[in-house]
């Protein structure tokens, strides 16, 4: 820590920083009002698939940047769980610096434009930032500036790929091809090493891919940056299910030297009330799937999916919103999200319920369902739904919901989406003999994200149970380096 | 992109083909299963490996024609390729020497049965097979069936070939006459569901091979859960094989066609798109 703060301490000394903090004063930089990000109508957008977010203009971002005070501690880092420098990738763009910002966040992140678009920014750097802590304001739009800057250098045509280290031979492989997992190959690559990402779908990106929809992260984006991977020279093996197709132990034998484990919390649970078996009631990760990574929802395409006009999404974080915004845009006349607690308890990010909420999506807050109802083909017509009120805090330090005794009632539902979790893929841990988990099924790993068995590193939703991207990829950096720092000692020294 | 290396034609609606998947060939089991994908624009499907040849590096599948997958797949010649084959998937089917093994496939069942007859007979059991069919035509795997069954009853609908009845006729024929360790079935669900109810009747353990609608397979999705002994199951990763006296196959039957609708249009845009 002593030497990042002092690094950040020079890097702020240099005189290109020193003169622009001159440039503008402090009390002109906060009088600027918070950019407002540029997205598609509500009316328009619930019947597109096209990204909501419209990105900033040059001009827009050079102004926010402005804003940005370039604290002597910078708080905002703190708040980032990869510790982007984000003074000085802002104060690039200040300094219309563009490309140069995107090489700055590129440092600590690999992939910026994904991040810029799906971090929870409000409860990370923009929660620690001066205007939110000190003077009450809205703010810097660390998000908007971060997707800007990934944007820009990615339509400049100029986007850079790392340099590599020479080649020295060394075969690593990751299990997985998410946001841990690619962030962890990148970093290797960049060590030297020949780098495997084995993913079991036939598509790269974990949920980048199959879960998060094309309105909020485009899979453009996402495509741009792993053929950057490729570039670097990893190989990528789709349809390739470790443990199945190959063990950890073939792949040992077959000249691996260490692996990183990012399966993600691929398995969808359930709430285990009569009628969930239904037609028509799916799993979040189910009807995801079919229209994000399956393309259901486009005529030449063959996997069918069903969507109905009164479709109940049941939970309150991203996939859920995520979800019932799918839904509207298929056409639901009624999209409710169906949630047990308040709206304050939800753990979806703020914009995507602001989002929600614009394109007409009916929030039935503390309502729980008990039962669904179907058809004699097996087709649900309705469910059951049991009014909440919130009682104490609980172990998560939400106020946990309680029952409200014979306030059943039922409404008419074709389709339903349960989005109440998800649980550590067990493949792994179940083809490794001797990984150590816990009781909830994720793999048990030391600071460095090594697990129980020494060339088995880990990390991502398959240690943390469901997280978020940025934590992913900053458990994969983390591997990365620890990873390397032991090859080197084991392997390249003799 | 997995190469089609051979291409038999059992019927007008059965092909066998021999894809080359190297890694898949040795790994898998019987019991196991592939999702395949033909192109871009393609659907997962699970089919299950009939066999492999792990030296040449190959597996072998065995199609019938039900919906648009397997009617594009069935035009495939030697030489094509399938874009996307994963696997092998599903858990193996447990093979141990219990004494005598009745074995009973219905049309395109058979052919997931014999790996599994196959292995059975390795490891020292009697095994006694019936296989069945609507008619003569559908008849398939004869053969190879014989090769591993100490005695094989075929059964046709419509007589046309073995004897004329249901697949229930041959179980209950070999289980009069014999004690019966174990049994399996595999074929169309309602034919599991009343092989199942034979068994029951006569207390033998019976495990059943389920067909259930896939996307991933692979636990992700929940698309091909069932009810087993009153708990939810995922067909993928704790099946395909079940105790097939606890399957709920009623409600299994109704979930196969929940998108019977949309496979029709799909079909009937397909039949169009030819012509
Ligand atoms: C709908 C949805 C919306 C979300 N929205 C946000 C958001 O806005 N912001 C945010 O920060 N987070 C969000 N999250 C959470 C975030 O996506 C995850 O925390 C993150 O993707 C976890 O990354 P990961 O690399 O651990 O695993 P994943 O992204 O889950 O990737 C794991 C990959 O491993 C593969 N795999 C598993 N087992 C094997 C095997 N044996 N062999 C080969 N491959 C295997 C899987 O197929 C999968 O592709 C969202 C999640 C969902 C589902
Ligand atoms: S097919 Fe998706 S969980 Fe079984």
């Amino acid at each position: 820590m002593e030497n990042i703060l002092e690094y950040l301490k020079e890097e702020r000394a240099q005189a290109w920083r020193d003169e622009l903090r001159k440039k503008i004063k402090s009390k002109d930089r906060t009088a600027i009002v918070r950019v407002k990000m540029h997205e598609q109508d509500h009316d328009i957008r619930s019947r597109n698939n096209l990204e909501v977010n419209l990105g900033l203009k040059k001009e827009e971002a050079v102004i926010e940047a402005q804003r940005c005070l370039d604290c002597v501690t910078p708080t905002c880092i703190k708040g980032c769980p990869v510790n982007i420098n984000i003074p000085k990738f802002v104060k690039k763009i200040e300094k219309e610096d563009f490309l140069g910002a995107a090489k700055v966040l590129k440092e600590t992140n690999s992939l910026p434009a994904v991040c810029g678009r799906v971090c929870p920014q409000e409860k990370q750097c923009e929660q620690e930032c001066f205007y939110t802590q000190k003077l009450k304001l809205a703010p810097v739009a660390i998000g908007y500036l971060e997707r800007f800057a990934a944007d820009f250098e990615r339509e400049s045509g100029m986007s850079s790929t790392p340099d590599v280290a020479e080649n020295n031979g060394i075969k690593v492989a990751s299990i997985g091809s998410g946001p841990a997992a690619l962030a962890w190959a990148s970093d290797m690559a960049r060590f030297g090493y020949k780098v495997t990402v084995f993913e079991a779908l036939h598509e790269i990106g974990g949920v980048l891919k199959y879960g998060i929809p094309e309105f909020r992260l485009p899979n453009k984006i996402v495509d741009f940056e792993i053929d950057n991977m490729k570039k670097m020279g990893i190989e990528f093996r789709t349809n390739f299910i470790v443990g199945k197709t190959m063990t950890i132990d073939d792949l040992r034998e077959a000249g691996y030297k260490a692996f990183f484990v990012g399966s993600g919390a691929g398995l969808p649970r359930f709430m285990n009330i009569p009628g969930e078996n239904a037609i028509g009631v799916f799993s979040a990760n189910e009807y995801l799937t079919r229209i994000n990574l399956m393309n259901a929802a486009k005529i030449n395409f063959d996997t069918p999916v069903l969507s109905g006009l009164n479709v109940a999404i049941i939970g309150g974080g991203n996939t859920a919103m995520d979800s019932v915004r799918t839904a509207k845009r298929l056409g639901a006349e009624h999209a409710m999200i169906i949630y047990r607690r308040s709206e304050e308890e939800m753990p979806a990010r703020i914009e995507e319920v602001k989002h929600a909420k614009e394109e007409g999506i009916e929030f039935l807050n503390l309502n729980n369902p008990v039962e669904y109802k179907f058809d004699k083909n097996g087709k649900v017509t309705s469910m059951i739904l049991q009014k909440m009120v919130l009682g104490e805090p609980d172990a998560s330090g939400r106020r946990s919901p309680v029952p409200l005794e014979n306030s059943e009632y039922e409404i008419p539902v074709d389709t339903v989406v349960v989005a109440v979790g998800t649980s550590p893929n067990p493949l792994i841990p179940a083809s490794v003999s001797g990984l150590k988990t816990t009781r909830w099924g994720t793999i048990v790993v030391n600071e460095d994200m090594q697990s129980s068995i020494e060339d088995i590193y880990a990390g991502g939703d398959i240690v943390r149970g469901g997280a978020t991207v940025i934590l992913a990829m900053g458990d994969g950096r983390t591997a990365a380096a620890a990873m390397h720092k032991n090859l080197a000692k084991k392997l390249l020294t003799k | 992109m997995n190469k089609i290396v051979e291409k038999v034609i059992f019927s007008e609606n059965v092909t066998k083909f021999v894809v080359e998947a190297p890694e898949i060939a040795r790994s898998r089991k019987a019991g196991h299963f592939v999702i395949i994908r033909l192109d871009e624009s393609g659907e997962r499907v699970p089919l299950t490996i009939a066999g492999s040849d792990p030296e040449k590096g190959t597996i072998t599948l065995v199609v019938q024609r039900v919906g648009v997958t397997s009617a594009k797949l069935l035009e495939k010649n030697v030489g094509d390729v399938i874009k996307d084959v994963a696997g092998p998937l599903g858990t193996a089917t447990h093979i141990a020497k219990v004494g005598t093994v009745l074995a009973a496939g219905g049309g395109v069942g058979v052919a997931p049965l014999l790996p599994i007859v196959e292995e059975f007979k390795k490891a020292g059991n009697r095994v006694l097979t019936v296989i069945a069919a609507r008619n003569k035509n559908l008849i398939i795997l004869e053969e190879e069936m014989r090769r591993y069954s100490d005695e094989l009853i075929i059964m046709t609908d419509d007589g046309s070939y073995g004897q004329k009845g249901l697949v229930t006729h041959g179980m209950e024929s070999f289980i009069n006459k014999e004690k019966i360790s174990e049994a399996i079935v595999i074929g169309p669900a309602i034919m599991m569901k009343y092989a199942a109810l034979t068994t029951k009747k006569y207390g033998i353990p019976t495990q059943a091979s389920l067909n259930t609608i896939m996307v991933d397979g692979t636990g992700m999705c929940g698309a091909c859960r069932v009810t087993v002994g009153g708990k939810t199951k995922f067909v993928c990763v704790d099946g395909p094989e079940f105790d097939a006296h606890q399957v709920d196959f009623d409600e299994m039957l109704l979930k196969l066609n929940a998108y019977k609708t949309e496979e029709k249009e799909a079909y009937e845009r397909y039949l169009k798109s030819k012509n």
